[in-house]
């Protein structure tokens, strides 16, 4: 079993948010990226035990995106992943990168699939089902534990109300939550022989995408938080119910 | 023509981020002077009056267990409704089932997808923009969708439920599908104790963290719940240390909620935290800590013990309800 791991680049989750070009794009300037946690910790972790164990022979780990997401790309090369590939595109939109995943699962015959069950930075939790829709396979959502037996695996997946163990057979697409691994550092051999493994550059698949962005703008933050002492907690019953109309 | 709903059912009734999907899509509908459909399936009776009342004036009534288990063959199913009824817009809701479906049913219908709108459209002639939160709730976005038909789905809690009373036509939709069932369900583990709203629901929220000292404190955080109606929640540590069920976990990692009111107890409020809840209405945050970064991110404070404050909070909204009666 081959796996693909779609993993995203991310500012890290304390960046400061701020945009530029009159609020059309993300101020990069001082931000740190990192690979999008959900991919790491869960989906590219698990793979790499898959393989540890002897029911995976190949993890690649594939990116869209630009130049500037080498250094993450070669941060999951020292994780451990096999080679990697990166779809030399922008990321911006989820149908876009999808046709790329899915074209390049499809030629090169990857039967696994992961990613994480969404990316810190656009939250739409959309790519990892469009790959599936487009290549016709099974999606799994939200698995919170994998394990391989031959050509069949069983998940562990969070639904409305609960959890619920399914079965389903190769080929197909998983969207990683937590529980699914554990983080790992990578170590100083690992770091060394990132360096010398493969990184392919792949020009894009021919695809339209099918939104944009026009505009960002911060949420307002809380500006006042009024302070209540513990003698007057009364007054606080009285403020959800008469200010914030809650109770 | 005309705006495409999904609907769900659980526990016997139309769930309410459906609900708010179907005036959501009555809205829209008004807007472009176009019919609201709902495709529902494996219900009848109740469920589909509320459907109607919400604001569909069609529904396509459809009987498929398949569908219920395999998120693919839902999908056929609502690319089918979308061509049936020349569907312009598709309303979903940003809920666990609505995240693997909408965006399959968008890509194969060639459909662009917003996911996770927090307001309707803005629609000028072609144009069609929608507003959404990225940067886990930091901020947010205006997209454009390009495509003809426009796929949206629909953050929860975002909008109040109106009902209205209108009845709408009722056709059986049981079209022959092709994608075999390939998901097998072999046990179902249910959290669901049938006596608060389910968490992504919930309106109201009562959560503590590491604050709290240890498990078996926990007594005085369900009787703050019971006292409001509220669901309880907890942060990743508590989860992590098995204090609490991994379900309750809300923040980056865990849930992300947005209900009226939030209150929490305990907690610091490190920024993932503050990822998974700072869509609530209101928050309040009780904390033996000043300087306690949660105090910056909340409507309302009190600085003090937990285990001395609670319980006169608990005093405080049994005296509100008795008189509200």
């Amino acid at each position: 079993m081959k796996i693909l791991v779609a993993i995203s680049n991310v500012p890290d989750t304390t960046s400061k948010i701020q945009f530029t070009e009159n609020d059309t794009k993300f101020n990069s300037a001082g931000v740190t990226y990192i690979i999008n946690p959900y991919d790491e910790w869960y989906a590219l972790v698990r793979a790499l035990e898959l393989k540890e164990t002897g029911a995976a022979t190949q993890v690649t780990i594939l990116h869209v995106g630009l130049t500037d997401s080498e250094a993450t790309i070669r941060k999951g090369l020292a994780l451990g992943a096999d080679d990697a590939v990166r779809v030399d595109a922008d990321s911006s939109d989820a149908f876009f990168v999808a046709e790329q995943i899915a074209n390049y699962a499809k030629t090169n015959n990857y039967e696994l699939i992961m990613l994480g069950k969404e990316t810190i930075n656009y939250n739409g939790s959309s790519v990892g089902a469009a790959v599936a829709g487009l290549l016709d396979y099974p999606f799994i959502s939200l698995a919170t534990k994998l394990d391989a037996n031959g050509k069949t695996l069983t998940f562990e997946q969070d639904v409305d109300g609960g959890s619920q163990i399914i079965e389903c057979d190769l080929p197909l697409v998983v969207s990683a939550a937590k529980g699914m691994a554990e983080q790992r550092i990578p170590n100083m051999r690992g770091i060394m022989a990132a360096r010398t493994k493969p990184l392919t550059i792949v020009a894009p698949t021919a695809a339209q995408a099918l939104t944009s962005i026009k505009s960002f703008s911060l949420n307002p933050g809380r500006t006042t938080c009024k302070m209540i002492t513990e003698d007057n907690i009364a007054e606080l019953v009285t403020l959800l119910h008469i200010e914030a109309k809650v109770i | 023509m005309s705006v495409l709903v999904y609907t769900e059912i659980n526990k016997g009734q139309v769930k309410k981020s459906s609900l708010e999907c179907v005036n959501y899509a009555a809205h829209i509908a008004k807007q472009l002077n176009l019919p609201v459909v709902a495709l529902v399936n494996n219900t009848s009776g109740a469920p589909l009056t509320d459907i109607g009342n919400a604001g569909a004036s069609k529904i396509l009534q459809a009987n498929n267990q398949a569908a219920l288990s395999d998120n693919a063959i839902a999908s056929e199913l609502i690319e089918n409704a979308a061509k049936s009824e020349n569907a312009k817009v598709i309303i979903f809701a940003f809920d666990t089932s609505g995240k693997a479906i909408a965006p399959r049913a968008a890509a194969k219908l060639k459909a662009g997808l917003v996911a996770g709108a927090i307001d309707y459209p803005v629609i000028n002639g072609t144009s069609f923009e929608i507003k959404k939160n990225v940067f886990s709730g930091k901020a947010s976005a205006v997209y454009t969708i390009l495509s003809e038909v426009k796929v949206i789905s629909l953050l929860p809690n975002s909008f109040k439920t109106v009902l209205a009373s209108n009845s709408a036509q009722i056709v059986d939709f049981n079209p022959s599908l092709t994608t075999p069932l390939r998901i097998k369900i072999k046990e179902i583990k249910s959290n669901d104790s049938g006596e608060t709203a389910p968490l992504p629901e919930a309106e109201l929220v009562v959560s503590a963290g590491r604050g709290l000292k240890g498990p078996e404190n926990w007594g005085i955080i369900e009787e703050l719940a019971k006292s409001l109606g509220a669901t309880t929640a907890c942060s990743r540590p508590v989860a992590d240390m098995h204090w609490r069920p991994h379900h309750e976990h809300v923040g980056q990692t865990g849930l992300a909620i947005r209900p009226n009111l939030y209150i929490a107890i305990g907690i610091s409020g490190a920024i993932q935290h503050l990822a998974g809840v700072n869509g609530s209405k209101t928050i309040v945050v009780i904390n033996n800590d000043k300087e306690a970064p949660f105090f910056k991110s909340a409507d309302y404070g009190i600085v003090g013990d937990a285990f001395s404050i609670v319980p006169k909070l608990i005093e405080e909204i049994k005296k509100f309800k008795a008189n509200q009666n």
